[in-house]
């Protein structure tokens, strides 16, 4: 606002001779200049407002009020009040569900992030020759499809003709058949996840790292402080913002898990990597109870702006301590 | 790391008297470190030279005892397969349309919006920012079942209209444009203003060239997310024809389990070569505003 008082007092007399100002020839009142931008702002804001309110907003609205109903897509939907959220939490198949989910978050969140960190750290360095190069190489698990990538992975850890398999046995690790063990599944797919992702939250944390100013590991070198304390000392608790970003990010990304999933094991064995995201897809367009598919939704919602909510306070506030 | 150098020393003749020293001692870490990153970057791409020879090898070496990276013998038959299997030219077309169509419309929308959030004084801005941004939060699967009911209710399934219209315009892409035009120097745009040119012509001629490379960015990354998007086009797409290359190459997968490997990789090849070849285009400035725009 401030810019925009200084400037309107310059504007005025230069746009009384201006070919294209029309309407402000005789000095243009505040309110009507107010009036009429708000006017330009509605009119550029419009096209996108449309799109998000009928398929972002009223999505919500109507997701929220079918999850209380029995809707099938067919006929007329019955009003069942809690019955769905009833069923979300005595539902066996539901609470093995969560249990997969956030089993899956606790293995992608932290070593996605632990290896984005590490490796921004490392391709940072002025000292490593070819950044450039390594930093494209780095960055093309991401653009590549989780479809494509989770084909390629369970192709090199197939237990006949798998290369990383045979390669593994090589050294001694027989890992037999990881996407049909009940405890391995889950692990490997949430892998293959971290290598999809960590590129990105790895540009993030560069740009992090280039924002600390150097004089800062200047002074603290000449105190005698080691690489080690320097990173816990001033890299660590400069971050702290990047890092809530990334993690917020990262947690979003575990909790919605879906392709790698649904290509990789189909949410088996026994139903091992079963997740949330996997049951709102069953549910909702395999056996059309979209009033239940609905209400699940609603609670991964909440889950996550709570989880998004409680990380952003506790890495704020560690930011402002230091 | 800093192995006991006399401080004084240091300060007093740094350039000559450091120099020789430090370099011996810089070796032996810098090629730790390069060695490290080297396997990283290797381990990194496996999997994208596993789709690359794999695509090019027989079936019976596909499936041979011990695995090898590159096939002995090259052959396009399962190039040939992925057409005869899947009415893949089709598919390719789809995926062109619709993530080419949801850039085209993601990307004006985001950027008219970005520019009033950006760049034009009107009350209410604030909220309207957080609100949009507030939109990030939502998972996509929240709405997905409605979604599909109001696409469906439109009359618009399998149909391009129905593919494109709920990505249209995303809190993302307004987001990660509002960033950038706030960035560009406030006087451009007055000085066209006091010149009298209206906010269309403003943001014609003097924010969208001026954020070019911020555009390409976000065009990159729309069309790559929605190129690869698997869930939507699976669960919006009843007809086979209507596809996409990603969800298309899922369904070749036969009922009894068995992985037509050769097939799947030559159709994930090609698949991937589109997005690999603009990436590499625009890598550079990609990678620079994520990295300076993500955070802001």
């Amino acid at each position: 606002m401030t810019t925009a008082h200084v400037d309107r007092p310059r504007k005025r007399p230069y746009r009384a001779p201006a070919p294209l100002g029309g309407r402000g020839s005789s000095g243009v009142q505040r309110t009507r200049t107010g009036s009429r931008r708000s006017r330009s702002a509605l009119a550029f804001l419009a096209p996108a407002l449309i799109v998000l309110a009928i398929f972002v907003v009223w999505p919500m609205v109507s997701a929220l009020q079918m999850s209380f109903t029995d809707a099938s897509g067919f006929g007329q939907a019955e009003w069942v009040g809690l019955d769905n959220y009833t069923r979300i939490f005595t539902d066996p198949d539901i609470r093995d569900a969560v249990v997969n989910t956030v089993v899956y978050a606790v293995l992608f969140t932290p070593t996605a992030v632990v290896v984005a960190l590490a490796l921004a750290l490392l391709l940072t360095s002025d000292r490593l020759p070819l950044r450039g190069l390594f930093r494209t190489a780095l960055f093309l698990p991401f653009i590549i499809s989780l479809a494509v990538a989770a084909l390629a992975w369970s192709y090199l850890i197939d237990p006949q003709v798998g290369l990383l398999h045979y390669w593994l046995r090589g050294v001694g690790i027989d890992l037999g058949n990881v996407l049909q063990d009940p405890t391995l599944a889950m692990p490997a797919v949430a892998l293959v996840a971290v290598w999809k992702n960590f590129g990105f939250y790895m540009v993030i944390f560069m740009a992090g790292l280039q924002e600390i100013p150097g004089s800062l590991y200047e002074a603290a070198k000449m105190d005698g402080a080691n690489a080690w304390t320097r990173f816990w000392r001033i890299t660590l608790p400069m971050l702290s913002s990047t890092t809530a970003f990334v993690l917020i990010f990262a947690t979003i990304a575990a909790l919605q898990a879906f392709d790698q999933i649904y290509v990789m094991t189909g949410g088996g064995p026994y139903g091992n990597t079963q997740t949330v995201v996997m049951e709102i897809y069953e549910s909702g367009f395999r056996k059309l109870d979209l009033g239940f598919a609905s209400a699940l939704s609603y609670v991964l919602l909440l889950a996550t702006l709570v989880l998004s909510i409680v990380q952003f306070v506790f890495f704020g506030r560690r930011e402002e301590e230091s | 790391m800093s192995v006991a150098t006399p401080a004084p020393v240091r300060t007093a003749v740094r350039p000559p008297a450091a120099a020789p020293r430090r370099r011996a001692r810089v070796r032996v870490s810098t090629v730790v470190m390069t060695v490290g990153v080297a396997i990283a970057t290797l381990v990194a791409l496996l999997p994208l030279f596993i789709v690359l020879f794999t695509a090019f090898k027989p079936t019976a070496e596909v499936n041979a005892f011990p695995p090898t990276l590159l096939p002995d013998a090259w052959t396009t038959a399962n190039f040939e397969r992925i057409f005869s299997d899947l009415p893949f030219a089709r598919l390719i077309g789809n995926s062109f349309l619709f993530a080419g169509g949801v850039t085209l419309f993601a990307v004006t929308f985001d950027a008219l919006a970005a520019y009033a959030l950006a760049r034009i004084d009107f009350r209410g801005r604030k909220l309207m920012l957080v609100a949009i941004v507030a939109t990030l939060m939502i998972p996509f699967q929240a709405t997905l079942v409605p979604v599909y009911q109001i696409v469906s209710d439109l009359g618009w399934v399998n149909s391009f209209a129905g593919l494109i219209a709920p990505r249209a315009a995303d809190a993302f892409g307004i987001f990660f444009l509002r960033q950038f035009f706030v960035a560009l120097p406030r006087d451009l745009d007055n000085a066209a203003r006091i010149d009298g040119a209206s906010e269309l012509r403003v943001f014609w001629q003097i924010i969208l060239p001026n954020a070019r490379p911020a555009i390409l960015t976000l065009a990159i990354f729309i069309f790559v997310n929605n190129w690869n998007d698997l869930l939507w086009p699976l669960v919006f797409t009843t007809e086979r024809d209507m596809g996409t290359i990603t969800s298309g190459l899922t369904q070749l997968t036969g009922p009894g389990g068995i992985v037509p490997y050769g097939v799947m990789m030559a159709g994930s090849l090609v698949a991937v070569v589109p997005l690999v070849l603009a990436f590499m285009l625009v890598q550079r400035k990609f990678i620079e505003s994520i990295a300076t725009t993500g955070l802001k």
